[in-house]
Order: C-alpha cells, then structure tokens, then sequence
C-alpha cells in the first residue's frame, strides 16, 4: 500500500509539474471563454452601424412614414426619379436606396435595395421584415381585416413543464436538461480517452525505456500499474477542480465585461415584463433552476472516475503489450476505443430520448454507462431515472471496474517484460486466463 | 552459512523448459558467476530469486529462510540486462525514488543518494535528466540505484557493457567492496575474463539445465588437459616420447600433454637427462572462455522451440 502512495505520488507529481499541464489546464478554460465573450461581443455590437436609408416609395406602401427605430433613419424622396437618385443619394448623406415601385398586392416584385457595398445580413433582414409587415397591412385592409384586432387575436405562449408530484413539483426544461446532458457526456468521453491514452503511454513509456524489469524487482506488476492509473486519475481531478474554479470566477467577470447581458439575464431572473424579448433566457434559467446540480455534480464525478477506471485498466494493458511501435499501440487500442465511440453514439441519442431502451441499456452496461447515465441523469433521478436504476448502473460501474483490473493486472504482469514484439490479441487472452 | 539456496529450480513457459530442475548454494560474502550462452534462462533463473516470477516447482531460500518475495525484494538489489530509466525525470528525483520503492523512507532515501553521489563524484548530477547523460554514465547511476538501500544479495546482469576502462573499474572496486562487507553478489555475464578476474564460484547454465558448477579454480583443474609449456635455453629436437607428446613448438619453446601415468617431473628429468637448460616450466590452465566454448559447442546454438508437456 505505502508503495503504491509512492508510485502514485511520482506519477501525480511529474504530470502537474510538466509545462503542458498547466497549459492545458488555464490556456484551454481561457481559451473557450475568450472565444464565446468574442462571439457574445460580436452579437452585441451586430448592427450598431449608422444606417441612413433614403425610401422612393412609388407604391405608397408606407402612407410617407417609416418608424425610425434604433440606428434606422428613413427619409422619403418624393420629386426625385429612381435612375437619377441612384448616382445622388451619396452624395446625400445616404447609406442605402430602399427602391418600391408600382406593384401588384398579390405579387409584389422588384423591390431593390441600392447600395454601394453589400449591406449586412441584419440589416437586410430588418428591412425586409418593415416592407413585409407593410404588405401585410396594405392586404389586411384589402381584405377588411382590422389589423389591431388581428394583433388580439394572435397567440404566442411557451409550454411548461411542471415536473413530480405533491408538492414537490418544479419546472423543467427538456431543452435544458438535454444541453447539460450532452454536455456532461461529452465532457465524460473526451476526458476519458485523453487520460486513457496518458496512462498507455505511460505504461509505454516504462516499457520503451526498459525501466519496467528495474520496478518490478521492487514491487508487484499489479501495484506499478494501479499507481499509475490512480497518480494519473488524481492529475484528471485535479484539473476537473481548477477549471471548476475558473469558471465560477469567470462567472463573476462576465457581468462586469459584458453589462448589457448582465442586464437582460438579470430581468430574465426577475422575470419582469421588460424581460419579454428574452423570453428563451427565462426558460433557459428556470431549466437550469429544475437540475439538481450537486447531485450531478456527484455523479460526474463518480461516472468520471468509475468510467476511467475501466478504461485506463484497458489502455494500461494494451500498453504494456506494445513493443516500440506507436502504430502498433493504434491498431491494438481499436477494440478499445469502439465501446467509448457507441457509449458516445448512444449518448446522442440518451441526451434527446432518456427513456428509450437502447439509452436504458447504454446506461446499466459498464463499457458505456459513464458516458450514457450522465446524458440521463439531468432528466431528473427519482422520475426519469429510477433509483433502482442508477443504484445497479453504479454497482455494475464498480463490478466491470474489478473485473477489468483483474484481467488487465493479468495482460500487464506478463505484457510487461515482454520485449522485441508486439503481443497478439490471442496471446494477450492466454496471458489473462492461462496462466 | 548460505545466502540463498535454490533447490530444483523449475520454470516451463509455453514453447521453453526455460529452467529445468536447477539447484545451487551461495555462501554470505562470495561473488557468484552466472553464466551461459543467450537464451540459456539466466534471466528467467534470476528474476525467479527476485521474485518477479514464481517457479513452477523448486524452493528457494533467503538466508535460511523460505524466499518470501514481499518482504525479501528490500534486500535485493537487481540490476536487469534490459535496464532503462525515466527519461524526464531528475536523477537525484530519479534515485530517491526508486530507493523509496525499496522500503526507504523519503529523508533516509535522500540521505543514501547524497553518500553515493559523492562516493561516485555524481553530485553535479542531481538537478540534470537521464536524456542528458552518456550511456556510461547512466549505466553507473543505473549501478547507484540497484545498491543504495544496502541489500544483502545483488544481482548484476551485465554490468559492464558500456562502461570504459576507468568506469569499470570503479565499479568493480565497488563488487569487492560490497562483497567485502558482506553482500552476496551475483554476476552474469559471458564475459569470460570478467569472470575470472572477479569471481569465487561458478555456474554455467545451458539449455535451462546446470552444466558445471565449482570455483573458478576448481572448474580449471577439473578441465585441465595435463598441458605443460616449456622455455629452454636452446633448441631441441625433442619429438614425442613415452612420457608426452609435443604439441606445437615455437623457437625454443614447446607445448607439451603429459601421458597418462606420469607426473611433471618425468618431463623435467627427461629434459634435463638431455642437458638442455630449462628457463621455464609452467602448467596451462585451460580458460573459462574455452571451457565454456568446449561444454556449449556441439550443442544447437539456437535454442530450438519445443513442445512442453507438464
């Protein structure tokens, strides 16, 4: 046991000293929050241009006026032709030409819009919404429609979903629960395989530079490799706590960076009128109110470590199974990575249908529990998850974890001090169960 | 008493009798040739002592002990054939470490480098990495490591290759010093004068089975072919006679092989019968290497796969 602490020290320590680390563990967080406040900050700032628009409205589509809104200025040009205006309306002080010429209600068609360089997505789709709700009205009145009566009339709600019984009911977000599933699956399965893969090349690496025979004088194969899983294990949590850290900072910093989303997720918690326009905000909040985060939280990391643990036993024996060869130890991890791929595919689906057969199963079968369970549980335990269900996932989480490390200690104690060729799938079995 | 004794020592693997039916006894403070041609099962024989493999039948006992591999391994040391260490890794770190996996608490680890860093004259090497150092160099570290935590019984396969002259030395100043102060040393090699030089008792293993085992000196006597060579101050003409056979001859030197039934006094008495001035007179020892050629050769120098039934 003391020589296992020591192993695992090594092994813990040697990773978070290494430069990568500590890369990976502040640049990568940073990295993606400096991409989405980009984003954010873009979306923001979108349209903000001065747009100065002169309107020829031959049609008379708009009785001479156009609300000016936000940073749309419309002037109207009554005594100038289009052909003319067209060389003229920059010189004017004018950023566009909204062109309407004579047309037929039921067909409307040529309707232009002049510039000098191609005008902005946003701002094409804005002007386009005016002239449409304009052809809208000219039709309703056509047809003897009140178009304030029409406004009543329209219906415009969201669904919700109170969730439980008694009093214990709360409202979900089926959008929300299946976003934070994919995401603690996917989370799960990009984590499981880096780590993975550490602990194979470790093993490799030991075996490459011939320091294995040197160890195993000293301790027991199975004690070397379950040090090693654990010592890199512990790097895998250890960087799980600072990019949790780092988020819960950033969390604070966003506000101050960015108020005017602060602003609108503020009145989208406090679900005041105003908040209206952000009405998607208000079911993402009140989704994110339904999860229990630490239970989640519990069971990711759980999942994480009962997931990883089955599989760096199996990357740990393909690794000592390799001679030199990197290729090798590619051809060898296929039958590994296969399980880790379906869990991922099984989790697609896990993540939008939680009670299906397939996602049951996905998450009671060990190989692909971490990944699938995780994508279920934001659904609710208790209610979409049974408890009965979650209790066996975890005990067959732990029973397959015995059952790998059994087998890979095996593949390992023999794999180890084997030199100048790679192991066959056949032999590895002999090396497991033969000996 | 006895170091270690190993009793009908017996591993089978699946196309090999990689040890079959080996029994020999080390005494406390003797340094101990192994030796065989490649593939003899030197290796599998040694890390069956260290306990990194259980035999299949056979006892070993650990000074007067039956071999318990998890409290015994602290008193080997073992220096493998295939040997390495982390590349990465800071020697002084490196050192520590794998002193540690020997049973050593952390200050008393540190405190064992640091004695044979300067012993070595390494101290400049603490804070450099593996990738940094000669493969002599590293070699020595690799001979640092093995012997730090004091074991009774070493294990050194191939310790020299690699190592120049100097170095060589040193570490073999060191295997007299260590066996001096008690330890059992085990050697294997097949360098032959290596072993003369340094060795008290042999055994050669071939094809799994025990072949010759004895001192050096034993070994030579027991293969000697009753070869004398003789310097005299002038040229013979002495051809074969009842007493021996000439060999070769060279100026006024001959090589000799005495007939059964005489001593090396009848040679000398013939020759000085002959009036011929003798200069020298000594017996030929044959050479661990030409016994070891002459028990091996014949033998398929591969190992050849077999079928092992148990």
């Amino acid at each position: 046991m003391n020589k296992i602490w020591v192993i695992l020290k090594r092994e813990y320590k040697t990773r978070v000293a290494k430069r990568s680390f500590l890369l990976m563990t502040i640049l990568v967080p940073l990295l993606i929050f400096g991409f989405y406040a980009a984003i954010i900050a873009v979306a923001l700032s979108g349209g903000n241009e001065k747009q100065n628009i002169a309107v020829i409205d031959e049609a008379s589509l708009f009785d001479g006026k156009i609300e000016n809104k936000d940073n749309f200025t419309f002037t109207f040009i009554n005594e100038a032709s289009v052909d003319k205006f067209r060389d003229e309306y920059r010189k004017q002080g004018f950023t566009s030409l909204l062109y309407i010429p004579k047309f037929d209600l039921n067909n409307p068609k040529d309707i232009n819009i002049y510039s000098e360089t191609q005008i902005g997505p946003v701002t094409k789709s804005r002007i386009e919404k005016i002239v449409n709700n304009a052809i809208e009205n000219k039709r309703m009145i056509a047809a003897n429609i009140d178009p304030a009566k029409l406004n009543n009339i329209k219906s415009d709600i969201t669904i919700e979903n109170p969730v439980g019984k008694g009093k214990d009911i709360k409202k979900g977000s089926a959008d929300v629960s299946s976003a934070v599933g994919y995401a603690a699956g996917i989370l799960i399965y990009i984590t499981m395989f880096i780590y993975g893969m550490m602990v194979m090349r470790g093993v490799m690496e030991e075996k490459i530079n011939r320091i294995a025979e040197v160890i195993v004088s000293s301790v027991k194969p199975f004690q070397l490799m379950v040090g090693k899983i654990i010592g890199i294990g512990a790097v895998g949590l250890t960087q799980f706590v600072i990019w949790i850290i780092i988020v819960f900072i950033l969390q604070f910093l966003i506000p101050i960076i960015f108020p005017s989303l602060a602003h609108s997720m503020a009145a989208a918690q406090a679900n005041t009128p105003q908040a209206q326009q952000s009405g998607a905000l208000t079911a993402i909040s009140q989704g994110l109110k339904y999860l229990n985060f630490g239970l989640i939280i519990f069971c990711f990391i759980f999942y994480f470590i009962g997931g990883y643990l089955i599989y760096a036993s199996l990357f740990a024996a393909v690794g000592c199974s390799v001679s030199e060869d990197q290729q090798e130890a590619q051809q060898l991890t296929l039958p590994i990575t296969m399980p880790i791929v379906l869990a991922f595919v099984i989790m697609t689906k896990a993540a939008a249908e939680p009670e299906s057969g397939i996602a049951v199963f996905g998450s009671l079968f060990p190989l692909t529990s971490p990944i699938v369970m995780m994508a279920r549980i934001p659904y609710g335990i208790g209610s979409t998850v049974p408890w009965w269900q979650l209790g066996l996932s975890m005990v067959f989480l732990i029973m397959g974890f015995l059952f790998t490390a059994w087998l890979a200690g095996k593949i390992y104690r023999t794999g180890i001090l084997m030199y100048g060729k790679k192991a066959s799938w056949k032999e590895m079995w002999k090396w497991a169960f033969k000996s | 008493m006895s170091m270690l004794e190993v009793r009908n020592l017996r591993k089978y693997f699946a196309t090999q009798k990689a040890v079959d039916d080996v029994s020999f006894t080390l005494e406390k403070g003797s340094i101990f040739g192994l030796l065989g041609p490649n593939g003899a099962g030197k290796t599998t024989l040694i890390r069956m002592i260290t306990g990194i493999f259980y035999p299949d039948q056979g006892e070993i006992f650990f000074d007067g002990k039956t071999f318990d591999p998890k409290n015994d391994v602290v008193n080997i040391g073992y220096m493998p054939e295939e040997r390495g260490l982390y590349k990465k890794m800071k020697i002084g770190d490196q050192a520590v470490y794998l002193a540690q996996l020997k049973g050593l608490t952390h200050e008393k680890a540190i405190e064992k480098v640091k004695e044979w860093f300067i012993k070595f004259e390494m101290q400049s090497w603490w804070n450099k990495k593996i990738e940094d150092l000669s493969k002599g160099m590293g070699q020595k570290l690799q001979f640092v490591t093995t012997v730090l935590h004091d074991p009774k019984l070493i294990i050194l396969d191939e310790p020299f290759s690699g190592l120049d002259p100097v170095n060589s030395n040193l570490i073999k100043d060191e295997i007299y010093n260590l066996a001096q102060k008690g330890s059992t040393i085990i050697f294997s090699t097949h360098r032959m004068e290596q072993v003369e030089e340094i060795c008290d008792h042999i055994i050669l293993v071939n094809k799994g089975k025990k072949i010759l085992d004895g001192s050096v000196n034993g070994v030579k006597q027991q293969f000697k072919e009753n070869l004398f060579n003789i310097q005299l101050n002038q040229s013979v003409s002495a051809s074969s006679s009842d007493i021996f056979d000439v060999i070769s001859r060279r100026n006024n030197g001959l090589v000799v092989k005495i007939r059964n039934g005489y001593q090396a006094n009848d040679v000398l008495k013939y020759f000085i019968d002959q009036h011929a001035g003798i200069l020298s007179f000594n017996e030929i020892l044959p050479s661990l290497n030409e016994i070891f050629i002459k028990l091996v050769e014949g033998t398929s120098l591969s190992r050849q796969f077999q079928k092992v039934t148990v």
